[in-house]
C-alpha cells in the first residue's frame, strides 16, 4: 500500500502487500467444507455404483444359489448365523448380502435409463412450450397439467397393468410417466430466457429456431436439468421398488431391492432381515442420491428455485 | 372474482377430458382388451365375437364417445371378475381410503406446522439443523418400508398394535404415521421458508414497532399469510398424498380403493382399474380446485395475477 504526496513522492509505504481475499487454497478448503454432504454421499453413492458393477467379483456367493438346509438364516451376529451369510438367508436359503449387492443392477439401470428418457422428453416439450409459445404452449401445459394430476405411482401402475410387468417396460413407463416435472420448470425458464438480449440478437442474426433454442438457450438450462434429474433417480428408484415390492415390476427369481422386499414381507414375523436390509439399500442409495443433489445445485446455482 | 372462478372452471374442464382421454388410452390403445380377457388359446372367432360383443370393432373415436357417454352417468361397465358394476366397487371402497389420506394429511399438519414455525423463528440454531436432517431424511425414505418397519416392532416385537386391517383406532396409528411421515418433511421446509420469507416483510416490521409483543406479531401477522403458500401447495401435493395413501394401504392391507386396484390389476380386471383410475384422478382435479378457490378468496392477489 503506498500514499503518494502531490508532488511525487512516496510518503507512506506498507510493509506487505494486505491480500484482499484469502488464499486460494484456504477457499477451496472451506468451499470443500461447505459441500461435506453432498461429498460424503457422493462418496456412499460410489460405494453402490461400484459394488454394483463388480457384483460378479464381490459377492459372495451367487445370488440364485439355493440352500435349502440353511433358509431363513440369521445375520451372522445373531443367534444361528454363520460368518458364510453375513446379512442372514431368505426363505429358500439364499445369500441375501449378495442378492442386495445384485439387486442394485436394476435399481440403478432403471433409475438411470428412465431418467434418461423423461429429461429429453421434458427438454424437447419444455423447450418447443416455452420458446414457440401460443397453441403449443397451451397444449403442452394442458398436457402437463393431466399428467401431474395423476398420482405418479397410479398412473405407473395402470399402464405396467396393460403392458405386463418386464425390465424394458418399467424403464418406458418410468420413463413416459414423469416428464412433465421436466417441461413445467424447463418451460418456465426458457419463457424468461427467450426474452433476453442474446437471444434476440440470434434472432436477428437470422439464426432458425432449432439452433436457437439448441445452442442459444438450452446451455442456460443445464445445471437445472443436472439438478432435476439427480434428484429424480432417487424418485425412480424407489418407485421401482415399490412396483417390484407388489410384484407388478421385476419378477423374482432375479434379484431386485423391492422384490425381496416383498418377499420379505411374508416371513416377518419371525425373520425380520429379509425386509430389512433391502430396503435398508434403498433408503441409503436414495438419502445419497437426495443429499448429492442438493450440493449439485447449490454449487451449481445457489439462487436455483427448486 | 367472477372472471377467476370462470377461467379456473374452465380449465377444470378441460383437465377432466384429459383425464378421461389418458384413461381410455391406457386401456384401448396400449393393451388391447380382448387379449387379456380370452385365454391365448382361444380360436380367431371367439376373438372377433368377443370383439363385437365389446364393441372394439368400431372406430376408436366411437368407442372413445361411448365410454366417455357412459362413464358420465356413473357406468364404467361390469367388473369382468365380480360381475357387479364396477362402480359400484369403487365406491364402496372409496371411504377408507378418504379417511386414511384425511388421518394422514392430519399428522403431516401436527408434525411439519409447529416444527417448521420453530425452525423458522430459530434459524441456524440447532432446532433447525435437528428438523432439516430429519427432513432430507424422510424425504430419502421409502414409506412401504417405513410401514414394514413399523409393522415389525410394534406388531411384531412389541405386540401393541395390530398389523393391518381396519376398524378401531388402533388400526388408524401406524397407517397414519406413515402416510403422514410421507408428507411432512415437505411441507414443514414450506412452512419454514414461507415464515422466514414473512417475518423479513415491512408489515412485520411495523407490527413489532407498533409494540406487539413476539408472540401477537408470529401468530396473528405471520401465520396468518405463511398459510397462503401452505394451503396452495398442499393442494398441488394433493395428488401426492393420495400417491401416497396407495402405497401406505398395500403395506397395511387396507381395505380401501388403493388395495382394490392392485387386486384388479392381479385379476387383469380393467373396468374396475379404468374406474378406479379416474375416480382418484377426479378427487384430485376437485381438490385442487376447491384449492384454488379458497386461496384466491382470501389472497386477492392470486386471482389479479392468475
Amino acid at each position: 500500500m503506498k500514499a503518494v504526496s502531490a508532488d511525487g513522492e512516496v510518503v507512506l509505504k506498507a510493509d506487505q502487500a494486505l491480500p484482499l481475499r484469502p488464499t486460494s487454497r484456504r477457499l477451496s478448503l472451506r468451499r470443500v467444507w461447505r459441500f461435506k454432504w453432498g461429498l460424503a454421499a457422493s462418496a456412499v453413492l460410489a460405494v453402490i455404483i461400484g459394488s454394483a458393477l463388480l457384483a460378479p467379483y464381490i459377492a459372495p456367493h451367487d445370488p440364485l444359489a439355493v440352500n435349502i438346509r440353511h433358509r431363513l438364516g440369521p445375520p451372522a451376529w445373531m443367534q444361528g448365523g454363520t460368518p458364510a451369510h453375513v446379512l442372514g438367508t431368505d426363505q429358500i436359503g439364499r445369500d441375501l448380502l449378495s442378492r442386495m449387492i445384485y439387486g442394485g443392477r436394476v435399481s440403478l439401470v432403471i433409475g438411470v435409463s428412465a431418467v434418461l428418457i423423461s429429461s429429453s422428453m421434458g427438454v424437447l416439450l419444455g423447450l418447443s412450450a416455452g420458446y414457440f409459445g401460443g397453441r403449443l404452449d397451451w397444449t403442452i401445459m394442458t398436457l402437463i397439467n393431466v399428467m401431474l394430476t395423476f398420482p405418479f405411482v397410479l398412473l405407473a401402475l395402470a399402464v405396467i397393468a396393460v403392458l405386463g410387468p418386464s425390465l424394458t417396460n418399467m424403464i418406458i413407463v418410468l420413463g413416459v410417466a414423469d416428464w412433465p416435472l421436466y417441461a413445467r420448470v424447463i418451460r418456465a425458464e426458457s419463457l424468461a430466457i427467450r426474452e433476453r438480449e442474446f437471444v434476440v440478437a440470434s434472432r436477428a442474426l437470422g439464426m432458425s429456431h432449432l439452433r436457437i433454442m439448441f445452442r442459444q438457450i438450452f446451455p442456460n438450462l443445464v445445471s437445472i436439468i443436472v439438478v432435476i434429474a439427480t434428484l429424480q433417480v432417487a424418485r425412480v428408484i424407489i418407485l421401482e421398488s415399490f412396483l417390484s415390492f407388489l410384484g407388478l415390476g421385476i419378477q423374482p427369481p432375479t434379484p431386485a431391492w423391492g422384490n425381496m422386499l416383498g418377499e420379505g414381507r411374508v416371513y416377518m414375523l419371525n425373520s425380520w432381515w429379509i425386509a430389512t436390509f433391502p430396503g435398508l439399500a434403498i433408503f441409503t442409495t436414495t438419502l445419497a442420491i437426495n443429499l448429492m443433489g442438493n450440493a449439485l445445485r447449490d454449487w451449481l446455482d445457489p439462487h436455483m428455485k427448486l | 372474482m367472477r372472471g377467476y372462478v370462470l377461467r379456473q372452471i374452465a380449465q377444470l374442464a378441460v383437465v377432466v377430458v384429459g383425464i378421461s382421454l389418458l384413461s381410455f388410452a391406457i386401456l384401448h390403445v396400449l393393451g388391447d382388451p380382448v387379449l387379456l380377457l380370452l385365454p391365448q388359446n382361444a380360436g380367431k372367432e371367439e376373438f372377433e365375437r368377443y370383439r363385437k360383443l365389446l364393441g372394439l370393432d368400431q372406430p376408436v373415436a366411437v368407442q372413445y364417445w361411448k365410454f366417455a357417454t357412459k362413464a358420465v352417468q356413473g357406468d364404467f361397465g361390469k367388473s369382468w371378475y365380480a360381475d357387479t358394476p364396477a362402480f359400484r366397487l369403487v365406491l364402496e371402497r372409496m371411504p377408507p381410503t378418504i379417511y386414511l389420506t384425511l388421518a394422514g394429511l392430519g399428522v403431516a399438519l401436527a408434525i411439519a406446522l409447529p416444527l417448521g414455525i420453530l425452525a423458522a423463528l430459530r434459524r441456524h440454531s440447532f432446532i433447525d439443523t435437528a428438523c432439516t436432517a430429519v427432513a432430507v431424511g424422510g424425504q430419502a425414505m421409502p414409506i412401504f418400508w417405513l410401514g414394514i418397519m413399523l409393522i415389525i416392532i410394534f406388531a411384531v416385537q412389541l405386540k401393541l398394535l395390530p398389523a393391518s386391517g381396519y376398524g378401531t383406532w388402533k388400526h388408524f396409528l401406524m397407517p397414519a404415521f406413515t402416510l403422514g411421515a410421507f408428507l411432512a418433511p415437505l411441507t414443514m421446509r414450506l412452512v419454514r421458508s414461507g415464515v422466514i420469507e414473512i417475518m423479513n416483510t415491512d408489515y412485520i416490521r411495523t407490527a413489532r414497532a407498533k409494540g406487539f409483543g413476539e408472540r401477537v406479531v408470529v401468530v396473528k401477522h405471520a401465520f396468518r399469510n405463511a398459510c397462503i403458500p401452505v394451503i396452495t401447495v398442499l393442494g398441488i401435493q394433493f395428488g401426492q398424498l393420495l400417491g401416497g395413501a396407495i402405497v401406505t394401504e398395500t403395506v397395511f392391507a387396507w381395505p380401501g380403493v388403493a388395495t382394490l386396484t392392485v387386486d384388479s390389476i392381479r385379476n387383469q380386471d380393467f373396468p374396475v382399474v379404468q374406474c378406479a383410475v379416474v375416480l382418484l384422478a377426479l378427487i384430485i382435479v376437485s381438490v385442487n380446485f376447491l384449492v384454488d378457490m379458497i386461496v384466491g378468496f382470501i389472497d386477492p392477489r392470486i386471482r389479479v395475477a392468475a
